[in-house]
C-alpha cells in the first residue's frame, strides 16, 4: 500500500491515491461506492445546463473529502474551454480544472495547439491546469512553459478500453517531462493502469472502463489495487532484462547429484 | 428572456435570484451566465433581469472525458 511516505502532489495539495475516477456513466446511486471501492481522492466531473425541478444534484452523491476535477468536455476550442473552465470555477468547486478541447467527434481527440493556449490563459487566471493531450513532447513542453500543473497524454482513444496504444510516446514524456505525468483515456484494465504506474506515471485516470464493467464497484478496486502495485514495482525499481540466455535464481552449488 | 435556448417571458421586474427560485432552480447548486458574463454568487440577488437577456443556467453532471457537445447541451456563443 502506498502510505503518506509517498504522496502525490498536485496543485500544491498531497494526495495518496493516485487513481483519478471519471464519474460519469454511473448512476447517481452507485458513484459514492465507486469512488470508494476505487479509494480516489480526484474526480472529474462535468458541465450541463440545470434542469428545473432537479433536486438531485451529483455533488450530493460523491464523497465529501473529494477533490473535484471539472473537464471542459464539449470545447472544440479555447474560447469554449475558457469559459467552461470559468462557469465551473463559479460554481464553487474550487481551481482545479482538467482541459480536454476536442474539435473531432469521431475519435475524440484533443486539438494540442488549442489546449496550450487555453492552459496559458488559464494558468494566469490562477487555475491548477491539467491538460488532456496527445502524447506530443514538443506540444508537452509547450504547456509547461503555459503553466500547466500536470500533463495528462491519452494511452487510447476515449472510453475505447484498448489499452496503453502510445506507450512509447507516453515514456518519453514521462522522461523528459518534469511535472506529473496522468495517464488518461483509453485505460480498460487494471493490468494496463499498472503498466502505466510502474513506467513511471503519476497517476491513472479512468472512467469507462470501470462504467463498462459488469461490477464497477469491484473494478474500480481493482484499479485502485492495480495502480498501487504498479506505483510499488516503480519505486522498487524494476529487475534488467537478459537479451540472451538464462540466469538460474537458484544457488548453482550443493546439487544432489554429482 | 431566452433561457437555456429556450424563450420565456418575463412577467415583472425581479431579481436573479427570485428567477431562479421561482422557476425551481436550486440557487446554490447552478452558476448563471447573462448575457455571457458570469453572475457570481454573491451578485444574484442584485441583478435585476431585463426582457431581452440571455441567460444560460449551468450545472454539473457526472462526467469523465470528451462528452460531446449535444449532451453536455451548453448553448455555444454564436448560437445566440
Amino acid at each position: 500500500m502506498q502510505k503518506k511516505s509517498d504522496p502525490f502532489i498536485l496543485g500544491g495539495k498531497a494526495f495518496h491515491s493516485r487513481f483519478i475516477l471519471g464519474s460519469g456513466k454511473f448512476s447517481l446511486q452507485l458513484i459514492r461506492d465507486v469512488m470508494e471501492y476505487g479509494g480516489s481522492e480526484i474526480a472529474t466531473i462535468a458541465l450541463r445546463r440545470a434542469g428545473k425541478n432537479s433536486p438531485e444534484n451529483i455533488l450530493d452523491f460523491l464523497p465529501e473529502n473529494l477533490t473535484l476535477l471539472p473537464n471542459t468536455s464539449g470545447a472544440r476550442n479555447a474560447e469554449e474551454a475558457v469559459r467552461i473552465a470559468r462557469l465551473s470555477r463559479a460554481l464553487g468547486c474550487g481551481d482545479f480544472v482538467k482541459i480536454e478541447v476536442i474539435p473531432d467527434s469521431k475519435y475524440l481527440l484533443p486539438d494540442n495547439t488549442e489546449t496550450i493556449r487555453t492552459t496559458e490563459i488559464l494558468a494566469n487566471e490562477g487555475f491548477y491546469v491539467l491538460p488532456y493531450m496527445y502524447p506530443d513532447l514538443i506540444a508537452a513542453r509547450h504547456l509547461v512553459d503555459a503553466g500547466a500543473a500536470a500533463i495528462m497524454p491519452l494511452g487510447a482513444p476515449i472510453g475505447s478500453n484498448k489499452g496503453l496504444r502510445t506507450k512509447d510516446f507516453i515514456q518519453i514524456l514521462i522522461d523528459e517531462i518534469n511535472l506529473p505525468i496522468i495517464v488518461d483515456a483509453g485505460i480498460g484494465a487494471p493490468s494496463q493502469a499498472c503498466e502505466a504506474m510502474e513506467m513511471g506515471a503519476a497517476a491513472v485516470m479512468a472512467n469507462t472502463a470501470v462504467a463498462t464493467a459488469q461490477n464497477a464497484a469491484q473494478m474500480a478496486k481493482a484499479f485502485r489495487l492495480a495502480i498501487e502495485a504498479g506505483r510499488c514495482a516503480y519505486l522498487a525499481k524494476l529487475g534488467r532484462i537478459l537479451e540472451h540466455g538464462a540466469e538460474a535464481s537458484s544457488p548453482l552449488t550443493g546439487f544432489l547429484h554429482d | 428572456m431566452k433561457v437555456n435556448g429556450k424563450y420565456l417571458q418575463l412577467l415583472y421586474p425581479m431579481t436573479l435570484q427570485e428567477f431562479l427560485e421561482t422557476q425551481g432552480f436550486y440557487p446554490n447548486r447552478v452558476v448563471t451566465e447573462r448575457n455571457g458574463e458570469i453572475v457570481t454568487q454573491d451578485a444574484i440577488a442584485n441583478v435585476t433581469l431585463k426582457e431581452d437577456d440571455v441567460l444560460e443556467i449551468i450545472t454539473f453532471m457526472g462526467g469523465g472525458s470528451g462528452l460531446p457537445y449535444a449532451s453536455v447541451k451548453i448553448q455555444r456563443k454564436k448560437d445566440k
